[in-house]
Order: C-alpha cells, then sequence, then structure tokens
C-alpha cells in the first residue's frame, strides 16, 4: 500500500461525489424509467407523482456529475484524457441522452399540453423523449463504468478504429454493467417514490415495482460478477479474493436483504436507507477492487494525479465548496421533501 | 493515425456550435434572475400585483432556458475532454480551479433556482426574495469563473513551457492572467445588456399598439434597468478589452482591424474586406490617426500588421475583421438607444410616447445576443491557430478519433431542434401574455 495522500484523497472525494450523483440524479433517471413503464388504473398519478418528486431538485442532483468530471480533468488530467478518447462513443451517446432527458423534462413540465400551467402528468412527445432518455441514459453510464473496470481502456493509437474506440466497452461485460445501473437506479427510484406517495394505492404501486427492481437487480449482479470474473479479472479477483471481499459482500447482502424485507413490511422510510446503503455499497465497491488503480490495468490514481499544488489547491476549494454546498442541499430537500408530522 | 484536415475542422465547429448555443442560455441565465428579483421586490413594496404577475412570466420562462443552459453545459464540460484530450492534459492541472470554483457556483445556482421556481408559497416572501439573489449571484460567478478560464487561453501564465509540456504550475498565478479583467467585465455587461434589451424589445414591441398596458410597461421599465445602463458601458469596457488585445495579442488586433502593414499613426477602418493575398483591406472607410491612438493612446504609436508576423501565425483575417466591426457597429447602436431610454427615463418621461424609441428599442431586441457570438468569434477565431496563446497549436489538440463529423452533425442537428422548440414554446409565453388588463392612466 502507497499510503493515502492527497492525490488518494481528492480521488475519494470524487467517488462521494459520484456516490452521490448515483443515489440522488440516478434517481431521477430512474424515474423516467417508471415513467415510461407507467401502467394500471392509476398510470397518470404515478406519472403526476414522478414529476413532482424530480422537478425542484433534479438540476442540483445533476450537479454533482459536473463536480465528478471538473474533478476529474482537474486533478487526474491524463486519465480524463485517456477516457475522453477510448470511450468518446458512448460519452457521447450518454450526453445525447443527458440533453434530451433534461430539456424535455422542462418542456413537459413548464408547458404541457394541459392548459396554462401545464399538467406535469401530462405524456405528450415529450413526456415520451423524457422517459426514453432517461432509460438509456443509464445504460451508457454504465457501459463507460464497465469498460473502467474490464481494464480495456488503454492509451489510444493501437489497432484499428473498432479496437480503439469500440472494442474497449462494447463487451457482454459492459452491457450487463449498463444492465445493472439501470435496474439500480430504477430500483432507487422506486423505493424513494414509496415514500413520497400519499395515497395507499400508489404508494403500493410503487412497493410493487420495487420489488421487481430489487429482482432485476439481483439477477443482473449476479449476471455482472460472473461475467466480471470472465472479463475484469482485475476487478472480478478483487471483488473474490481481496481479505476485505467476504466483509463487504456481507454488508452488501445484508444490506440488500432489509431493502427486501422493509419492503415486504412496508417501513417505507427505512427501505429508503437500506437500499441507499446496498447501492453505495456497490459502488464502494467496485472502487476497492480496482485501487489503486485509476484506470486499471496500468495507470494508478498516483501516476495520473496533477501536480501537488493543483491537488492542495483542490482540496481547500472542495472543503470550502462543502461548507456552502451542504446547508444549501439540506435547505432544498427541507423544504421539498419534508417529514411527514 | 494522424487526424485529417477535415476532422479538425469537425471538431472546432463542433465545439464553436456548441458554445455559441450554450453562451445564450448562460447569458439568459445570468441575467434573468436579476431581472426577475427586482420584479418581484417591487411588488412587495408596492403591493402592486401586476409586478407579482410579471415575476411569475419572467420565471416560467427561464426554468425552461435553465434547463437547456444545465445539459449544454454538461456537454461543453464533456466536450473539452472529447474534442480536445490533449489540451486538458496540459491545461486541466492549471485551469482546473476556476471550473472548480465555477461547479460550486452551479450548486448554489441550482439549488436556490429551485427553491425560487418551485418554492412560491412553500417558503416565507423574505427568503422567496432571498433564494432569487442567491440565484443571480451564483449565475453571475459561473459566468465569471469559466471566463477566466477561458482568458487563461488568450495569455497563459502560472507556468513555464518546457519541451512541450506545463512545468512549475501555479493555478491562482494562471487566474490572475492579464486577459481576465477585461474578459470578464466585457462578457459580465454583455449578459445584462443582451438580456435586458431583448427583454425589453420584447415588451417595446406590444407597447406600440398598446401604449397604456400596465404589464408591458412595467415589464419595460424593469428590463431596462438592468440592460441599458449595461449597454452604455459596454464600449468602455470594449476598450479596455481591445487594449488588452493590443498589448498581449498584436496579431489579433492587426486581423480585427484588417491592418497588413505596419505603421505609425494607424487608422482606423470601419466595415471594409481584408484580402489575404493582396494584404490589403479594401473598401473600408478610415479614420486616421483613430487606431493607433485608441490601441495605445498615442495617434502616432506603432500599430504592428500581419505582415510583421509569420503567415502561419495569421488567424482568417476576413472572419475576425468581419465579427469585430459587427460588433462595435451593433454595439454603438445598442449604446445610443440606451442612452436616449436613461436620458427620458431619468427625466420622469413616459417613453411609451416616443413611438421612435419603442420602434428602436424593438429593433436592438436580438443585437446583444449578434454581438455576443461575434465577440466571441473574434476571441476565439482571433487566437487561432493557438488554443493555448503561443503555446500549444489547436491541432496538437485535438482528439485522434476519426470521423468526428459525425459527433458534429449529431450535435447541431439535436441542437437545432432544441433551439426551434425553445423558441417556439417562448413564442407561445409571450402570446399568451396579459393583452388589456390594466391600463395606466393617461
Ligand atoms: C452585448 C454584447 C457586446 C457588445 C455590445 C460589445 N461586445 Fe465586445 N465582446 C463581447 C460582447 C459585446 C463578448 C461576446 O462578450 C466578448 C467575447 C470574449 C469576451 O470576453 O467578450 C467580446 C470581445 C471583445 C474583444 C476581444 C477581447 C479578446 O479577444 O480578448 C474586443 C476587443 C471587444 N469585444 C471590443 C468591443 C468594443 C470596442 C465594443 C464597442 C461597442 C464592443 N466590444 C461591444
Ligand atoms: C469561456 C469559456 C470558453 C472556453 C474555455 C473555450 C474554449 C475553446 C476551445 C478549447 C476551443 C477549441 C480550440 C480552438 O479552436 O482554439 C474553442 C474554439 C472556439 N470557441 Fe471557445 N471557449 C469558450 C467560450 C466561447 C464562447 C462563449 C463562444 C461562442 C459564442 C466560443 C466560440 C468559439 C469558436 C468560434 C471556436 C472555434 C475557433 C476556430 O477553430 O476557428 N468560445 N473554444
Ligand atoms: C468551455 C466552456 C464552458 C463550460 C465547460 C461550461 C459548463 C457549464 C455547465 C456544466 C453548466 C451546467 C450547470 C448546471 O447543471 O446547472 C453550465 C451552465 C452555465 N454556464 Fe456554462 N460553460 C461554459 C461556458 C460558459 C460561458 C462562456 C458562460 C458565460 C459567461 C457560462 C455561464 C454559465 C451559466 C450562467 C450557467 C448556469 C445555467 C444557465 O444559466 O443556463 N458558461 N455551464
Amino acid at each position: 500500500m502507497a499510503g493515502i495522500g492527497p492525490a488518494e484523497l481528492v480521488a475519494g472525494i470524487a467517488m462521494v461525489a459520484l456516490t452521490a450523483y448515483a443515489l440522488l440524479g440516478g434517481a431521477d433517471f430512474g424515474g423516467g424509467v417508471w415513467d415510461l413503464l407507467a401502467s394500471g388504473p392509476r398510470k397518470r398519478e404515478q406519472r403526476a407523482l414522478i414529476a413532482e418528486a424530480i422537478g425542484p431538485i433534479w438540476e442540483a442532483n445533476h450537479v454533482w456529475l459536473i463536480i465528478v468530471i471538473v474533478v476529474l480533468f482537474t486533478c487526474f488530467p491524463v486519465a480524463f484524457a485517456r477516457l475522453a478518447i477510448t470511450l468518446h462513443i458512448p460519452l457521447s451517446l450518454m450526453l445525447i441522452g443527458i440533453v434530451l432527458r433534461g430539456s424535455a423534462f422542462a418542456f413537459r413540465s413548464h408547458y404541457g399540453h394541459d392548459g396554462e400551467h401545464g399538467d406535469a402528468g401530462t405524456s405528450g412527445h415529450w413526456g415520451r423523449v423524457f422517459a426514453i432518455a432517461s432509460a438509456g441514459t443509464p445504460v451508457m453510464l454504465g457501459l463507460c463504468v464497465g469498460a473502467l473496470a474490464a481494464g480495456t481502456v488503454r492509451p489510444p493509437g493501437r489497432g484499428g478504429f473498432y479496437e480503439s474506440y469500440v472494442g474497449s466497452w462494447l463487451t457482454p461485460f459492459g452491457m450487463g454493467v449498463g444492465l445493472l445501473t439501470l435496474a439500480l437506479f430504477a430500483f432507487l427510484a422506486s423505493v424513494y417514490l414509496t415514500v413520497e406517495a400519499r395515497e395507499p394505492a400508489l404508494r403500493e404501486d410503487f412497493r410493487r415495482r420495487a420489488l421487481g427492481a430489487a429482482a432485476a437487480v439481483f439477477v443482473t449482479a449476479f449476471g455482472t460478477l460472473g461475467l466480471g470474473l470472465l472479463g475484469a479479472p482485475l476487478v472480478g479477483r478483487g471483488l473474490t479474493t481481496a481479505p476485505w471481499a467476504p466483509a463487504l459482500h456481507l454488508a452488501t447482502g445484508v444490506a440488500a436483504v432489509a431493502a427486501i424485507w422493509t419492503l415486504w413490511s412496508r417501513r417505507f422510510r427505512l427501505a429508503r436507507v437500506a437500499a441507499a446503503a446496498q447501492v453505495s455499497l456497490i459502488l464502494w465497491g467496485w472502487a476497492l477492487a480496482q485501487y489503486p488503480y485509476l484506470i486499471p490495468p496500468d495507470l494508478t490514481i498516483r501516476a495520473a494525479a496533477a501536480p501537488r499544488i493543483t491537488l492542495v489547491l483542490s482540496l481547500w476549494i472542495l472543503g470550502f465548496g462543502a461548507l456552502v454546498l451542504l446547508p444549501s442541499l439540506i435547505y432544498l430537500f427541507a423544504v421539498f421533501k419534508p417529514a411527514p408530522r | 493515425m494522424n487526424p485529417t484536415m477535415t476532422d479538425l475542422l469537425a471538431a472546432r465547429s463542433q465545439m464553436a456550435m456548441s458554445l455559441g448555443f450554450h453562451i445564450i442560455f448562460a447569458m439568459v441565465g445570468i441575467a434573468m434572475p436579476v431581472l426577475m428579483v427586482v420584479a418581484e421586490r417591487r411588488w412587495q413594496r408596492t403591493g402592486d400585483r401586476i409586478y407579482l404577475d410579471l415575476a411569475h412570466r419572467w420565471a416560467k420562462g427561464t426554468a425552461i432556458l435553465f434547463a437547456v443552459g444545465a445539459v449544454s453545459g454538461t456537454v461543453l464540460s464533456f466536450e473539452l475532454g472529447l474534442l480536445w484530450p490533449t489540451f486538458m492534459e496540459h491545461a486541466g492541472a492549471i485551469i482546473g480551479m476556476p471550473f472548480s470554483l465555477e461547479g460550486f457556483a452551479f450548486f448554489t445556482e441550482a439549488v436556490f433556482l429551485g427553491v425560487y421556481l418551485y418554492g412560491w408559497d412553500r417558503i416565507s416572501r423574505r427568503a422567496h426574495l432571498a433564494a432569487g439573489w442567491a440565484v443571480a449571484a451564483s449565475g453571475m460567478l459561473s459566468g465569471v469563473f469559466v471566463v477566466i478560464a477561458n482568458a487563461w487561453m488568450n495569455a497563459p501564465t502560472g507556468l513555464r513551457w518546457v519541451d512541450g509540456r506545463p512545468v512549475d504550475i501555479d493555478p491562482i498565478a494562471a487566474m490572475m492572467n492579464p486577459a481576465a479583467f477585461p474578459q470578464v467585465l466585457h462578457m459580465t455587461l454583455a449578459a445584462y445588456a443582451s438580456t435586458g434589451l431583448v427583454v425589453a424589445g420584447i415588451h417595446a414591441w406590444p407597447l406600440l399598439r398598446q401604449p397604456r398596458n400596465a404589464f408591458h410597461r412595467r415589464a419595460l421599465a424593469v428590463a431596462l434597468l438592468i440592460g441599458a445602463p449595461a449597454a452604455l458601458l459596454q464600449p468602455i469596457s470594449g476598450d479596455i478589452a481591445a487594449r488588452f488585445v493590443a498589448h498581449y495579442q498584436p496579431i489579433k488586433l492587426a486581423a480585427m482591424e484588417g491592418q497588413f502593414k505596419t505603421e505609425r499613426g494607424a487608422p482606423l477602418r470601419i466595415g471594409g474586406w481584408p484580402d489575404e493575398a493582396a494584404g490589403e483591406t479594401r473598401y473600408a472607410l478610415e479614420i486616421p490617426y483613430l487606431l493607433s491612438f485608441l490601441a495605445f493612446k498615442d495617434p502616432t504609436a506603432e500599430v504592428r500588421g500581419l505582415e510583421a508576423f509569420p503567415r502561419e501565425h495569421w488567424p482568417p483575417v476576413a472572419i475576425v475583421h468581419v465579427a469585430f466591426q459587427v460588433m462595435v457597429a451593433l454595439g454603438s447602436y445598442m449604446a445610443l438607444v440606451s442612452a436616449a431610454a436613461l436620458w427620458l427615463m431619468w427625466r420622469r418621461r413616459d417613453l411609451t410616447r416616443h413611438r421612435w424609441l419603442l420602434r428602436g428599442l424593438v429593433l436592438a431586441a436580438p443585437m446583444g445576443f449578434i454581438c455576443t457570438e461575434a465577440g466571441w468569434i473574434v476571441t476565439e477565431v482571433g487566437r487561432q491557430p493557438w488554443v493555448i496563446y503561443g503555446l500549444m497549436r489547436t491541432a496538437d489538440a485535438v482528439t485522434p478519433m476519426p470521423g468526428l463529423v459525425v459527433p458534429f452533425l449529431v450535435f447541431t442537428a439535436l441542437y437545432c431542434v432544441l433551439g426551434v422548440v425553445v423558441a417556439w414554446l417562448l413564442y407561445q409565453q409571450v402570446l399568451r401574455s396579459p393583452k388589456a388588463v390594466e391600463e395606466d392612466p393617461a
């Protein structure tokens, strides 16, 4: 172990921001998935609840992604450059998804088809675009993470077009991670929505969906782990043989079982905590498995790091930023997600 | 695999298109919150419900523009790497600082925007107004920080360039680069001037028909309050920017002015078409000594012409010159109309009785945005062939991925669709504005 220096600290903070993006921004994408899959007698109400839940917060949640990117290009510019070259195609597709999701949501909720204030639940064209983009974007994000974990993001310049710009991410393992990401985001969203729904019937709708999504997470997670042992040796090995692996799997397993059990017994607030813990543990499991590599198999966090002065200044900015940010975020959620009396 | 010229061209076009698109939404995001809080505050002070209605309607339009601004900004953050990985590999550690600060400004902006837009009846009046101010302040800061990053590309400080890479970097010194102050000042004023005058123009139009419409009268007054002073100051800040260019980027100045020969007592050229092959600018109106005076505050100062520099360091002269002429011409018009409006407001005259002024304001509506696009063309195209002025060439910064014309076309199509939809939605919004609600007494 090389010890923890400023580079590892910044990388850890970027990982915290990525986790926040998954838990908050990810759930907003998941909401779009449930908009796409809205069905049954309460279809309209489901869509209205989703729109109401993500309306005031999605732009703030989205900024976590920007923070991750900015930290990456400031503190690990070599890694940023390599990722941007090799993953040009899936990143561009992800951006198209982000653009369509965000603008379609704004178009729909501010100018619905039903009159002045726009019925947030309307399923117009933009509703469709919003929903489809919400489902596609997480898959692209997952493909990129999958390529990173698989250790196929090599320096460019060798091989033909397919090998250099497609082969690294279009793999069975990558697809697995893509689907897992989609399942996780949908799972988070449905669990959160059980808490947000005020009407019992609507709450039951999302409880059933959450249980279904939990099953999808289970299947894709194990499928991906299996593919990982074949396709992503470093991460696969880390996740199975490292000394901390059993403890991690135990914790993730406990969180997963707790999430299902609390959903089953309708303790929705606890379910929300358990689901968030489960997703965080999965992410941190991946991060630990590839530590100390930022881009396996050759680029370590340390080797990719910017000069020390940049890292130290960034830590100051991140610390200072957190002082401004955390109270603001707490205020935002306190205004729009008040605890029930 | 060497990138071909077409790939480089596609990358440059995609970057320019994405920035040219984003900047419009960004400027609205900087200035609109100020208009909204001014209207809201007037409602709180006077109890006049029309101001509240105004703040509501402006907020509705702004919500859409903000969303598109946020997603197109996200595209840009990625595109810095997707298109210019080598640039970011070398510059990231140096200019990451302003981008990180900008990230936190975005956060505050997005948080309080959510509170502002959706919190009308969830929080107290004072808290709501404060949220509006927070959006306005962080919007301005976002712009300031990102322009500092751009300024560094024009005046790279805080590093030594050794063997094609930066060493001894100092991110703080990089932020203090000499281009930062002139560019930040000029850009921030541009946001208020452009947005203020476009809103003024939109409300001046119906006032030509119904001069007593209370809604549009109030809207016009608020919009001019923000837009007109900024537009009046813009030529002054432009002069500061030009003097920076004269000192630090003499080639860019020569291109802006179509100055091919090095001469003392150089004339200011208005209009004209620079002919690079012939090495002269034709059909321009020349005002003797004025360029030397404006650039160096001395009518006989020497201005270096393009001929003083190697040909391969010239930017595309005609584009830079024409863009500069457009900016200065339209900017001067905006300043004149604003001066007239401010004068009448100061004398407490009723603006709507001066139909020529209303017409003049309608004409000025799109000009700020045109000026801004033109100004950025001057800055960015005028910096060519460099991406980091004097240090790294744009051609060396581009991604090795071939086929870049595909993403260029895809993103262009996407943005065209979004642009049309946004324009249509805003047009609908304007159509829905109150027709003959309340009339102010004559
Ligand atoms: C409302 C918009 C607007 C208006 C009315 C003007 N400009 Fe401008 N100008 C901009 C908006 C702008 C800009 C888009 O914001 C730029 C691009 C980069 C920057 O910092 O500001 C710019 C750049 C820019 C530059 C290049 C700076 C550089 O490359 O570093 C110069 C020399 C001027 N301007 C000068 C002027 C003058 C003499 C004006 C007189 C009327 C003027 N501008 C009006
Ligand atoms: C403030 C942040 C900005 C940054 C960091 C930035 C950065 C860049 C970069 C990296 C390039 C590509 C390399 C090059 O061509 O030199 C570029 C090109 C360009 N940008 Fe900017 N830019 C900024 C603002 C803008 C804005 C707001 C506009 C337009 C309204 C703009 C217009 C252009 C144009 C026209 C080019 C193409 C120049 C050419 O290749 O001839 N830029 N910019
Ligand atoms: C390379 C150049 C640029 C990059 C990488 C960039 C990046 C971004 C990003 C990521 C966002 C979204 C933040 C959110 O989610 O709320 C954004 C929004 C914004 N940007 Fe840019 N930007 C660039 C150029 C500019 C320029 C030239 C300005 C203005 C001077 C500007 C001003 C803003 C503002 C005010 C917002 C807030 C959102 C809005 O008002 O629409 N940006 N930008």
